[in-house]
């Protein structure tokens, strides 16, 4: 098998690893961008709708303008980019990746690595749903692919089911595309999208959304021809005698994402929460060299989040491959009182420290705490599906975390 | 009109208080001069940017992704919508192109929002 080299290999080209190899490329260093698909962009693709780069570039756009932004951006650097590839396997330590690509199978050796490879869909069958196994269930994320890049509607009449952005997008992506939309299913009390979205996609075109409510069976063969609505109590359990058959001939889901962790990492490497790669504040993850962006690390709320994680990503990998990365000590951030997804899980004093974090319940009025950095910042309507977001300085973290074992966040009322 | 609406202008998504009660329209808790605009269009004549896609001949895609050059009134998206379907372009388009002229009767253009090569059938 031939073998090559490379300064820093990136896998994925959708947002994370764009701005990984972008930032990486800008430290003078040969980068390798590896994309399974035949072009650059992820998701981003096929996400038409407007509301991305606000904070990265000052400026809103649709998906496919910031991806061909980000794109021109990097052709303008020393980046390769070899789309049609997959890694079959990686070795962390070695820092050498086992590629099948067009060009044949080879191996890349590389100083550093950065894994942009985002998220999954959770898929229907993870969802434990009885009754048949009709055409007509589609994830979210597929529908819009069929919808927005290969001109196919799904189905006629849809109802669907979760309410995160995708699912509410969806929503709205349909109905305007002239499919009946009979609503959206949430089990939860609220919803699990960002509120812009509910109201631009939903409320602005009077598509109902079932909070409380849930799908506990499908029927049909070979074409779904009814899903089952029943609404659920505070523990989530269906309640009896609320049940309703519905007539669709489309499901779609937007039942969460998975992160893609699972061809890269043991369980050592994960955290159980985010359910994606443990990384510090420069995006190293456990193993040496090895960093991870984007949504294989949490599922972000924005891509200008992604860009912005895959940018100092990239940035760091560069600065470790120059042998610039000081192996300081990590500091390890815990989870306190009503904090749910929280990245990064360690902090050096090398890098800002960006933290993210979803609350597990709503509340009003709150503060997120960080006592070991002196930090009270106060917010009001918290949702767990809107993340939080704060910034400490480096210069900050030197002086106030010499002395500290670990540092623990939460929020209070 | 009294209450809290939040601003779609962009994903940070504050929460704005408005009220015409008094005969003057109040707006509260917006971060930017943007979100005023939005919420005082909110009160008068909601609008919004319609991102879709039109059919492509020709080219790489089978569909060009699109915008509306500025926020078109909303009670007139679906009634757009059947007359943007009727739209097809020739590839190449690149990103920016116009690939339709005033869509609403108020001068808003289509923004092509992606490049799509021309490819040749064999």
């Amino acid at each position: 098998m031939k073998s090559h080299e490379t300064d820093i290999l990136v896998i994925g080209g959708g947002a994370a690893g764009m701005a990984a190899s972008l930032s990486a490329s800008k430290q003078n260093k040969h980068v390798t961008l590896l994309e399974r698909e035949n072009d650059t962009g992820g998701v981003l693709n096929q996400c038409v709708h407007n509301g991305f780069g606000v904070q990265f570039y000052q400026e809103e756009l649709t998906g496919p303008e910031f991806s061909t932004r980000l794109h021109g951006e990097m052709s303008e650097q020393n980046v390769e980019v070899i789309c049609e590839s997959y890694v079959r396997n990686l070795d962390v330590h070695e820092k050498i990746a086992e590629i099948f690509s067009p060009q044949g199978a080879y191996t890349i050796k590389a100083k550093s690595v950065v894994l942009a490879t985002g998220a999954r869909e959770r898929p229907f069958g993870a969802l434990l749903i009885p009754g048949e196994r009709p055409s007509g269930i589609f994830p979210a994320g597929l529908a819009q692919r069929f919808v927005n890049l290969e001109n196919h509607l799904p189905g006629k009449k849809a109802i669907i089911l979760g309410s995160g952005d995708i699912g509410l997008i969806m929503a709205r992506r349909l109905h305007l595309e002239g499919m009946k939309v009979i609503g959206v299913v949430e089990r939860l009390p609220y919803a699990g999208g960002l509120t812009r979205n509910v109201v631009q996609c939903l409320d602005d075109f009077e598509i109902p959304l079932y909070l409380s409510h849930t799908i506990i069976e499908v029927r049909g063969s070979p074409r779904l021809e009814a899903v089952k609505m029943v609404k659920v109590d505070d523990s989530l359990n269906p309640i009896d005698g609320t049940e309703k058959w519905i007539e669709v001939d489309t499901l779609i889901l937007s039942a969460g994402l998975i992160p893609h962790v699972e061809d890269f990492a043991d369980e050592g490497a994960l955290d159980h929460v985010n359910k994606g790669f443990i990384v510090s504040n420069t995006g190293e993850t456990v193993y040496s060299g090895i960093f991870a962006a984007g949504n294989n690390v949490a599922i972000y709320d924005l891509v200008d989040y992604v860009a912005a994680e895959g940018w100092i990503a990239g940035k760091n990998a560069a600065l470790y491959a120059e042998g610039n990365l000081d192996k300081t000590r990590h500091l390890e951030i815990r989870r306190g009182k009503n904090v749910n997804v929280l990245v990064p899980n360690k902090v050096t004093t090398e890098e800002h420290l960006r933290i993210y974090l979803r609350l597990k319940e709503p509340i009003d009025e709150g503060k997120i705490i960080i006592n070991e950095l002196g930090i009270e910042k106060e917010f009001k309507y918290g949702v767990p599906s809107e993340m939080l977001q704060l910034t400490v300085n480096k210069k900050k973290l030197s002086e106030l975390l010499h002395d500290k074992d670990n540092v623990t966040v939460e929020v209070i009322s | 009109m009294k209450g809290h609406i939040t601003c779609t202008v962009c994903p940070v998504g504050c929460k704005i208080f408005i009220s015409d009660e008094s005969g003057e329209i109040v707006i509260e808790g917006n971060r930017c001069e943007r979100g005023y605009e939005y919420a005082m269009n909110e009160v008068v004549r909601p609008k919004r940017t319609l991102p879709t896609s039109v059919k492509v001949i020709g080219g790489s895609l089978p569909l060009v992704s699109v915008k509306s050059s500025k926020p078109i009134d909303r009670k007139r998206i679906i009634d757009i919508m059947k007359k943007i379907k009727s739209i097809t372009v020739k590839a190449p388009v690149r990103i920016g192109d116009v690939v339709a002229e005033d869509i609403d009767g108020e001068g808003t253009s289509l923004i092509a929002t992606r490049n799509v090569k021309e490819v040749h059938e064999k």
